[in-house]
């Protein structure tokens, strides 16, 4: 087994309803939601016109003209973490060792704002499929690959050391964090930020959603639109954001007396094999991800005080998840608090992995489980205890945070704090 | 754990399948002619590496072909082709022991772009069902799973053109994680006029019109690379379980691997590549002098060729190892270019022969590299070193040795 | 606006791509989608271009209410009728 052990040492948030982990963490606890009415584009004459988006101005949070210009809203989003994680976690650019310190940085849609915002001009507002190369910024290459999310990231940082775009769909996010942490156990990395970002609320993304009937329609009581676990539940709503952390090999982190929020201690992905989009109700994969997390981890169903599930608010993904919980957890599924913050930033696609592992550290660094919003009358066929409305104090030690993507995608991970064992 | 590669798939400008392709890089024969896929006569760009032969109406299934972009289409037969080769009947082997990581870089260009355009000049409402699924990177390595009832784990790393390797090196993670076959590689299509409107935002694409010499790595007046399609996949396997199904000698074995990143433009600092190379040398245990050929990134653009031919000098000495950049004959095929590289590599170490540019290829003075000219050259090969680097710092070294003695 | 036919929605279904072991030239009028091959997201896309086609508007159950050629031939010619 892996001797070296990785932890979280700072961590960056840029979510709906506030910039950084205190106005991120002051949402998640009151129960508050930030889904509203899209006032990023015109949504007019969209089937789904609700969203969580972020209140971001990057010129606010420091970002050059230069850089705002550059940087697609995702990679603006991945820069801001970058630094706030930084500071959190008391290093500057300069204390990092450039040749052992990487980057995995998660997306699912990469900088396809930009990509469709220039598209519009390049064709003329879809005109001309012939597009006008001479009408090209110079950062358009930078829009089409994903890569760049990583490389802004990565010079945010000055690593030089591996860096890598993980672009697993939904389960990004989880996904980079895993790749990194990997990184660190097998000696290639000392330090590596890793997180994810996505910014998919833009007409395209929400067309193709629109077209397949995933996000709610139900747009005339945006704050209360994403409904996880609930009979009436719709679909899911589209979220944007950003979570970046700085992982570390625990020796390293504790020599220089970091501040630790939590070890990385499980880690796996499974796929269905079954369908793109479709998820079986019986969840077998992401039991069988679950198990094999713990199995490394070495954690038991009685040592999780917490599941942070994927939650999306589709009749098919609560009830696979709810049975993928029992069938690899057994009686403790029925024990544990298991939420869905996405019913209060909605689901931000690659990025929200990232930000539910910030949701799950915060848990365990604060003793609080944040809630399910909008839980008002729970499916019968999702029969866990979600915390409905309000958030609950009790001892968090290890946490469960488990997502699902399109191609079939299921992902787990564990978190543990470092006096688990000790307890 | 030893990973080996036991299956090849190739779907590339110079060919489709691993002998069509072989043939025609040891003849030399270039695939970079004017495009087609498009009217491109309206771009300062008009050349580029396509995969000719490649039809998806015969070569995928029905069902597959409206719901996935033409760059899952050619994944999708690169992985058959890889399983067929490796003899491996996915039905056969148990369900998480079977993995997939593929390299992205684009996405479904294409597909992306014909429904932003339908959405910008017919309305959100027209945007097809199969949007969600065709022009998200991790498409590919979905489709894949799925098709061939892979339940294990599944990634996607968006590198660029490095990402092929750094693709390769997670399929091994993954062996040392349990997974036994695992299905990576990549392949990549940006071939429609935003995708090629896109990579001229770069001002890396060469802009000479002339197919044999338009693209010109290490060459004194390189003037930038072309664009090419397709790629390849390979089957890596855990040894002992190649062995115990009875495989045969596998093509090699994955022996070392590293990555770096470049610091960014204007900062001063050194590129990094040289230290991709020395740590996956190290990876590998080995030394430079057990190196017998280095398969280039080879970018033809000056500043990029001159730091890769200083990067190998430095580590191999001057002309200290032969040098292939069998890539001119293709153009950069980003998620699927180290692929297609690997295989070539794999070929080279099969074969004894080492892949040549023509005869008369100038090589800038200043290059200290023996980059392989005129008739291919027949030597004994046993390691082989494939380096790719990706848009904006990235880069990635990989060690291939033969397996057996 | 013309109603939907048979011959049109086979066109339509094509364009989805046809299973090898399926003939849409046969008796398939009231075979589930599922059983010819189309899943949800086949069944979602053909839903999309009839309502391009024949300018309807499909309602969220639509799914449900549309398991075969047979039912969705019912379910558009309904709604053309509904805003004729």
């Amino acid at each position: 087994m892996d001797t070296r052990r990785v932890v979280i040492t700072g961590v960056g948030v840029v979510a709906p309803g506030g910039i950084g982990t205190k106005a991120f963490w002051e949402l998640l606890t009151s129960g508050k939601t930030a889904t509203r009415s899209i006032s990023l584009f015109d949504a007019t004459g969209f089937r789904s016109r609700v969203a969580a988006e972020c209140d971001f101005d990057p010129a606010r949070e420091g970002l050059s003209p230069q850089e705002i210009r550059r940087m697609d809203r995702a990679a603006q989003f991945a820069v801001v973490c970058t630094r706030d994680a930084l500071a959190d976690s008391g290093l500057t650019r300069d204390d990092l060792p450039a040749n052992r310190t990487g980057v995995s940085l998660g997306s699912a849609v990469g900088c396809t704002m930009g990509l469709e915002e220039e598209y519009v001009v390049l064709s003329d507002g879809g005109r001309n499929w012939l597009v006008d190369s001479t009408y090209g910024v110079p950062h358009l290459y930078g829009y089409m690959v994903p890569s760049t999310l990583a490389v802004e990231t990565a010079w945010a940082c000055g690593a030089e050391g591996p860096v890598a775009l993980i672009s697993t769909g939904c389960t990004s996010g989880l996904d980079s964090v895993g790749y990194g942490a990997q990184l660190i156990h097998e000696g290639s990395a000392d330090v590596m930020i890793a997180g994810a970002t996505d910014a998919p609320i833009s007409p395209i993304t929400s067309a193709c959603f629109d077209a397949i009937r995933a996000t709610t329609p139900q747009n005339d009581d945006p704050e209360h639109a994403s409904r996880p676990f609930d009979r009436d539940r719709k679909g899911f709503v589209l979220g944007e954001g950003s979570a970046v952390f700085v992982l570390e090999e625990l020796g390293r982190a504790r020599a220089r007396g970091a501040h630790i929020y939590a070890e990385v201690t499980g880690f796996a992905t499974r796929s269905n094999a079954f369908h793109m989009t479709g998820l079986k109700p019986d969840g077998r994969e992401m039991a069988e991800a679950i198990r094999v997390a713990m199995e490394r981890a070495r954690i038991r169903p009685e040592d999780i005080d917490y599941i942070n599930a994927h939650g999306s608010g589709t009749k098919q993904n609560d009830r696979h998840e709810t049975a993928a919980f029992k069938a690899s957890l057994g009686h403790r599924a029925y024990e544990v608090p298991v939420s869905s913050i996405k019913s209060m930033v909605g689901h931000s696609l690659g990025a929200i992995g990232s930000i539910e592992i910030a949701a799950s550290i915060l848990a365990i660094e604060r003793g609080v489980v944040p809630p399910t919003a909008n839980l008002d009358t729970p499916d019968p066929e999702c029969d866990l205890d979600y915390v409905p409305h309000t958030a609950r104090e009790q001892r968090v030690r290890t946490v469960l945070t488990v997502g699902s993507g399109f191609g079939g995608f299921q992902t787990a991970m564990l978190l543990s704090s470092l006096d688990r064992l000790a307890a | 754990m030893t990973a080996v590669i036991t299956g090849l798939g190739v779907v590339a400008p110079t060919g489709i399948g691993i002998e069509e392709h072989w043939s025609s890089v040891l003849a030399g024969d270039t695939a970079i002619k004017p495009i087609s896929r498009f009217d491109a006569s309206s771009y300062p760009v008009r050349l580029a590496g396509e995969v000719r032969e490649f039809d998806a109406a015969e070569r995928v299934p029905s069902l597959l072909v409206p719901q996935t972009d033409h760059w899952t289409h050619m994944g999708f037969l690169t992985a058959e082709m890889a399983l067929a080769d490796a003899r491996i009947d996915p039905a056969e082997v148990p369900e998480y022991d079977m993995a997939v990581v593929t390299a992205a870089s684009s996405g479904g260009t294409e597909f992306g772009q014909r429904e932003i355009q339908k959405l910008w000049s017919k309305g959100s409402r027209t945007v097809g069902a199969y949007q969600s699924i065709a022009w998200f990177y991790a498409a590919s390595t979905g489709q894949i799973s799925i098709r061939h009832g892979m339940r294990g784990p599944c990634g996607v790393i968006a590198n660029e053109q490095a990402g092929g390797l750094d693709a390769v090196a997670q399929a091994r993670r993954m062996l040392r994680n349990g997974a036994k076959v695992v299905v990576s590689g990549g392949t990549d299509a940006s071939l429609c006029p935003y995708g090629l409107t896109a990579q001229l935002s770069t001002g890396l694409l060469s802009r000479d019109s002339d197919p044999a010499r338009a693209f010109r790595p290490f060459s004194e007046d390189a003037c930038g690379y072309l664009p090419g399609e397709g790629g390849s996949k390979l089957i890596v396997e855990d040894a002992e379980h190649a062995a115990s199904r009875g495989a045969g000698t596998p093509y090699g074995e994955v022996a070392g691997y590293a990555a770096t990143f470049d610091p960014p433009p204007g900062s001063g600092r050194p590129p990094t590549l040289r230290g991709a190379i020395e740590n996956a040398l190290a990876d590998a245990g080995i030394t430079p002098a057990d190196v017998d050929v280095v398969f280039a990134d080879a970018m033809g653009e000056a500043g990029a060729d001159r730091d890769e031919a200083e990067a190998i000098s430095a580590v191999f000495g001057p002309e200290g190892v032969p040098v292939a950049a069998p890539k001119v004959l293709t153009g950069r095929m980003y998620a699927g270019g180290a692929p297609l590289d690997i295989v070539t590599a794999l070929l080279t170490i099969r074969d004894g022969v080492v892949p040549a540019l023509p005869e008369d290829w100038e090589i800038h003075p200043g290059y200290r590299i023996d980059l392989v000219r005129g008739a291919p050259r027949r030597m004994p090969v046993r390691t082989a070193l494939v380096l790719a680097r990706g848009y904006g710092g990235f880069n990635a070294a990989l060690v291939l040795r033969a397996c057996g003695t | 606006m013309a109603d939907l036919g048979l011959e049109e929605l086979k066109k339509i279904m094509r364009t989805c791509g046809v299973a090898e072991s399926v003939d849409l030239d046969g008796d398939i009028i009231d075979t589930p989608f599922e059983l010819l091959g189309y899943d949800s997201l086949a069944v979602l896309e053909i839903q999309g271009q009839l309502e391009q086609s024949h300018a309807v508007l499909m309602s969220d159950d639509a799914l449900e209410q549309t398991k075969t050629p047979r039912q969705m031939l019912d379910f558009v010619n309904n709604l053309i009728m509904a805003g004729a």
